[in-house]
């Protein structure tokens, strides 16, 4: 185990949604390499706390890469330089003594801000809300496994499913664009054979909501790098494809 | 002393289930419309709840401090469910899945709720699937299976290493459609600071808007509580950083019994602890237990690399000590054999805080392929963590606390002794005894909140047809708010010098060394004299920056380590009065010549539930008694 030391740190503070916020420059004298980033942000809370002011806010829960809570943008990069890693399990020791780091956090008019680092990703609840499930009621379902899945299906469905809903993907995205996050939501259902009776309808609503909160995908394929499950762009071509054909699909059975 | 009914279903054990049902009142589907359900917490337990209970009509108003349902702490969960499926064909049983949670729970459970467990466990498993969870399958399609500690057979379903993430996917899927159907209200970003009874029944509850600080009263016919476990009061766990036990013992405060507050499980296999600065403790699943050997040399300060270490030097002592278990052996067992070792001086790493968890022979046997399809995930989120690749080196692990068995008291019908106050899932005390079985957790939450809770509600909700609840307007809840707000601007008040997180960490260190893996009469008497002092310190010397009425982290902190430190003071009078060794609880005084937990099961087969009297000092011991019809009490072995 090392130290780092003398770490300048600009962090992003904004009292509430109306306030126009603005950046503060903090020193961290010293932390192990071995604390995690948001470690450091607790000893820098600790820091300000024992000053009398204010403790930045910023959201977090599992620290295991896995819940989606945590967010940040560190100096300019989604979750941060190290590849495929939410930035609660980014270590310091991907940093040097003397580095400047800056602290900002999601910025999408999708997502506002809230206060300091913390945003409000309920647009992503919505996608959801309007057709992101598969209807079986509690209790009327047919044994497990009645229908087999073919493996390859089954892992295609889960590598899609494995999205946390960090929001990296809208954070990094140019536009705005929310299409990383709704194609993995899209295509986990659409691959499995559960998923097929609601696959147009589910199709059409999800890409409509997505289309009412965010901006339009132009393919610059910034969401697949920033995301720290590696969810594939391809996704997003399988999206496509399937609202194409659900507008279709949906016109005819109303028309019916 | 008290004794309860728990409202144990007559018949035989394998028909009280049915009987139960065929006897419950039911609520007709146009009725349902007329009942307001407060469901507190959406993660496995509270978002199956919230989802069925609107599908069956009734109104859902459901909260949560996160800010989406999806982020619950369920959803760290990586190893898997059980079920009693049978379907390797090797030998399960709905009652072989009953027999291992009730000899894992070291025969402190209570027998009708564990079996109940077991029959309805084989209906997650088609629900989640329906649902479209990705589980784990063989290449002909069917699902796989994996097998998990106390357990001879495989009946541990998974998708990879996320199978808590995938189950909770599920239920909060099926919830948003509800949201989205107008059947279920989402309060996001809101906390449960109190609970309000009036004339004896569970009238609703008190939040506080976690955005601008604003609190708020809910009126209800029922308020379920699935909030989870306390894990958190020894500050460093595997729990989420903001899993806490306000909701619970807010309601205990308001008179709900709290069950085994002592039962509290050390998970064998964590990252170690690596610096002062750690905030919490990384799990590596108990499914790496499947291939991984676990082992520290034999003699103590062998500081070789472990590759350098040749094979007649190493102890494998999993597998010395237990052989037919081997390194399966259960978590309260392999935890303390890892202490017991490293406190020798045989532990490794810089720290020397660890025991190996070696996977080379699974390489060797298996290839890196096999091993990689299995657990790649797990062994990236180590090297990230501890900087170690542990393809190439063991990963190094040592036990951390994990889950609670302990927590509300409730009835067969998962009430509390409040009417119209339930508990479900980890924040319930109810199905894992003294010791819960890996792969468990999931079964059991999912279980309460899909295929009991909805069944049982209803028996209670059918004798309020037709009557006025109390509304939010009524002086108990107006009562409830002014203390709430009183307590939340008390600790702005205070202004004095430390914060809510170092009084945090210093409450820990006192629980996590006299209450944790091994207890003693004397270490409990001197948390129980340093726990108090520590306590008024925090009335008199916290510091809490920032204001009310807006987000305020370091505000929620200091209300959530308020009820820590009561809670603990809890935990250690139960350690001190349960006068024998089960399960996860392990009093030193009370072992057998080899070690292991020595029961008295003349004095405390029984449940201990605990009454709030004010003085947390001096809260009132009640006994639920256990009797045993189906199992036998017996020595739990694994040798
Ligand atoms: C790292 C880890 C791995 C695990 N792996 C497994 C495994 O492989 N298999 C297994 O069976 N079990 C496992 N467990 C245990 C299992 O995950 C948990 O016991 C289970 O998920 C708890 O579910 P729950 O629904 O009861 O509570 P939680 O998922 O903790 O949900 C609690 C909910 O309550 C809300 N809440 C709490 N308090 C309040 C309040 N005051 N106001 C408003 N809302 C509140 C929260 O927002 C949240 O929505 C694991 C646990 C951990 C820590
Ligand atoms: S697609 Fe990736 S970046 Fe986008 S929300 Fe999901 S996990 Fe986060
Ligand atoms: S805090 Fe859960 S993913 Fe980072």
């Amino acid at each position: 185990m090392s130290h780092l030391k003398n770490l300048k740190l600009k962090v992003w503070r904004q009292k509430g949604p109306a306030d126009s916020g603005h950046f503060e420059n903090y020193t961290i004298d010293e932390i192990s390499d071995e604390a995690s980033f948001l470690e450091m942000l607790d000893v820098l809370n600790e820091q300000l706390i024992s000053d009398n002011k204010e403790a930045v806010v910023f959201d977090h829960d599992c620290r295991e890469g896995i819940c989606g809570t945590c967010s940040l943008m560190i100096n300019g990069v989604a979750h941060g330089p190290q590849k495929a890693t939410t930035t609660c399990q980014l270590h310091m020791r991907t940093f040097k003594s003397g580095d400047t780091i800056v602290v900002e956090p999601w910025r999408a008019t999708a997502f506002p801000i809230i206060k300091d680092l913390m945003v409000d990703r309920g647009a992503f609840d919505r996608i959801i809300e309007s057709g992101g499930f598969i209807t079986a009621v509690t209790g009327g379902a047919p044994d497990a496994n009645l229908i087999p899945i073919p493996k390859p299906v089954a892992d295609a469905a889960m590598d899609s499913a494995a999205c946390i809903g960090c929001g990296a993907c809208v954070a990094a995205c140019p536009n705005g664009a929310a299409n990383l996050f709704t194609a993995a939501k899209i295509s986990h259902l659409n691959y499995l054979p559960q998923g097929q009776a609601e696959r147009h309808k589910r199709t059409e609503a999800m890409v409509e909501t997505m289309d009412e909160h965010f901006g339009s995908c132009t393919n610059h394929g910034e969401c697949s790098a920033a995301c720290p499950k590696e969810i594939s762009v391809d996704v997003i071509a399988l999206m496509n494809k399937d609202y194409r054909a659900s507008k279709f699909k949906n016109r005819k059975e109303l028309s019916r | 002393m008290n004794t309860f009914n728990a409202k144990i279903p007559a018949g035989a054990l394998h028909e009280k289930w049915d009987n139960y049902k065929a006897d419950a009142k039911l609520v007709n589907p146009n009725n349902k419309r007329k009942f307001k359900i407060i469901v507190v917490g959406t993660g496995l337990a509270g978002a199956s709840a919230a989802a069925t209970l609107a599908e069956l009509g009734y109104q859902v108003d459901a909260f949560t401090f996160h800010d989406s349902p999806r982020r619950a702490h369920s959803i760290a969960a990586q190893g898997g469910i059980n079920a009693a499926k049978n379907y390797q064909g090797d030998g399960d049983s709905i009652s072989r899945l009953f027999q291992d949670t009730i000899k894992g729970g070291d025969f402190r459970s209570r027998e009708a709720n564990v079996h109940r467990l077991a029959q309805v466990s084989v209906d997650i498993i088609d629900q989640m699937v329906a649902q479209g969870v990705p589980f784990a399958r063989e290449y002909g399609g069917l699902l796989d299976n994996r097998s998990f500690g106390g357990a001879q057979v495989s009946r541990t379903f998974y998708a990879r290493g996320q199978t808590g993430q995938q189950l909770l996917i599920g239920a909060y899927q099926q919830m948003a459609r509800q949201v989205g159907l107008g059947g279920v209200r989402l309060f996001n970003r809101t906390e449960l600071i109190d609970t309000v009874t009036i004339d004896g029944r569970c009238a609703g509850i008190v939040v506080r808007d976690l955005l601008t600080g604003e609190i708020q009263s809910h009126a209800a016919h029922a308020v379920v509580l699935a909030t989870g476990g306390y894990g958190n009061v020894f500050f460093l766990s595997t729990n989420a950083m903001n899993c806490n036990v306000t909701a619970a013992w807010r309601a205990h405060r308001r008179g709900a019994l709290f069950a085994n507050p002592c039962y509290t499980q050390i998970h064998p296999t964590c990252i170690p602890q690596a610096d002062e600065t750690q905030s919490k403790l990384t799990l590596m699943s108990e499914s790496l237990r499947n291939d991984g050997r676990v082992w520290v040399p034999k003699r103590a300060d062998d500081n070789r690399p472990a590759d350098q270490i040749p094979e007649g030097e190493r102890d494998y002592y999993l597998e010395r000590l237990y052989p037919s278990y081997g390194n399966l052996a259960p978590r309260d067992i392999s935890s303390r054999a890892a202490k017991r070792l490293v406190d020798k001086g045989q532990g490794i790493g810089p720290l020397k805080n660890g025991v190996n968890l070696d996977f080379s022979a699974a390489i060797e046997r298996l290839g890196r392929d096999v091993v990689e399809e299995r657990y790649g995930n797990l062994f990236q989120m180590y090297e990230r963590i501890a900087g170690e690749d542990p393809y190439k080196t063991p990963m190094r692990i040592y036990p951390a606390t994990h889950y609670t068995m302990g927590g509300l008291w409730v009835d067969y019908e998962l009430m509390t002794n409040i009417p119209g106050l339930y508990a479900t899932g980890e924040a319930n005390f109810s199905d894992h005894g003294a010791n819960r079985l890996g792969a468990s957790a999931l079964m059991q939450g999912l279980a309460d909140g899909y295929f009991v809770l909805p069944y049982t509600i209803s028996n209670q909700l059918a004798s309020l047809l037709g009557k006025t609840i109390p509304g939010t307007d009524h002086p108990a809840f107006k009562q409830a708010e002014t203390e709430a707000s009183a307590r939340y601007n008390g600790y702005l008040n205070v202004k004095g010098k430390r914060s809510p997180d170092w009084f945090h960490r210093e409450l820990g260190k006192i629980i996590w060394n006299e209450c944790g893996m091994e207890r003693t009469r004397e270490g409990l008497q001197s948390a129980l004299s340093d726990l108090p002092a520590l306590y008024e310190e925090f009335k008199t010397d916290l510091r809490v920056t920032g204001t009310g009425d807006s987000t305020n982290q370091t505000l929620e902190k200091a209300g959530r380590v308020d009820d820590f430190f009561q809670l603990g003071m809890a935990m250690c009078q139960d350690a001190l009065t349960r006068e024998e060794s089960c399960g996860a609880h392990f009093r030193s005084e009370y072992q057998t010549e080899e070690g292991e937990a020595l029961r008295n099961d003349d004095k405390f087969c029984h449940v201990a539930a605990w009454e709030w009297t004010n003085d947390p000092m001096k809260p009132t011991r009640h006994a639920e008694e256990l009797v045993f019809e189906t199992a036998h009490l017996a020595t739990r072995s694994y040798k």
